[in-house]
């Protein structure tokens, strides 16, 4: 399950709720994504994530979809948020349930590595020296790139 | 062809507005890009030749040789930075 949201998620009950019931599952890792208070070396206030609605949403369905292929998984969840946050605020979180740790570490990975180059979100930091929007980095190309089918 | 454009980021800011509809004698994305980049000073700075742009075609990243059709909704925007 995919969702897109401007308000904060509380993790405990998300994990909690991931395959509630389901018995086959031995596994369930987490990746969480928090606003940092500093970035390329300057001071962050304030963070603005912008996103194209509808996109979106059919990009992540699109990345679950990969990863259920690629893995035997019974939940994968993905919550990002949009709007403005604060340092320490929470971004996104990926978690995956499966039946054992192998998997689910690996499809978290796997999930959080497309996310940032497949994902159509843009960042704005408010700096002491004016705004600028974050420019992609080639780390998350190469971390992306790990998992091209070979 | 008429075509419904929207824009993200510093394209958005850059342009003055998140989308706008055009009339462009145009048929590749391609094409495109280069028709608005005389449009305005601000399209000119968006769709400049050092830009780094990706493009999307009714919401699926498309390449610059995509072929548009009429009633076609463009999205341009810089690479992605989420997550």
């Amino acid at each position: 399950m995919i969702r897109v949201q401007a308000e904060d998620f509380d993790v405990g009950a998300e994990l909690a709720a991931l395959g509630r019931g389901n018995n086959k599952i031995g596994a369930i890792t987490s990746f969480m994504g928090l606003v940092r208070d500093l970035s390329d070396g300057a001071d962050v206030a304030a963070m603005t994530l912008e996103h194209y609605p509808g996109m979106t949403e059919q990009a992540l369905q699109d990345i679950e979809a990969e990863a259920r292929k690629r893995w035997q998984l019974e939940d994968v969840l993905i919550v990002h948020r949009y709007g403005r946050l604060e340092p320490g605020d929470r971004i996104v979180l990926v978690a995956v349930a499966s039946s054992h740790r192998g998997m689910a570490f690996e499809a978290c990975h796997f999930l959080i590595d497309w996310l940032k180059t497949k994902a159509p979100f843009w960042k704005l930091e408010a700096t002491p020296q004016g705004e600028r929007w974050v420019e992609a980095k080639s780390d998350d190309d190469q971390a992306a790139a790990r998992w091209a089918k070979k | 062809m008429k075509l419904n454009l929207v824009y993200f980021a510093w394209l958005k800011q850059s342009i003055g507005k998140g989308s706008e509809s055009v009339d462009a004698p145009v048929q590749t994305v391609e094409q495109l890009i280069a028709w608005l980049r005389g449009q305005s000073g601000g399209h000119g700075e968006a769709f400049g030749k050092d830009a780094v742009l990706r493009a999307a075609v009714n919401k699926q990243i498309v390449s610059d040789d995509h072929v548009l059709q009429d009633g076609d909704e463009v999205a341009f925007f810089p690479p992605f930075t989420g997550g």
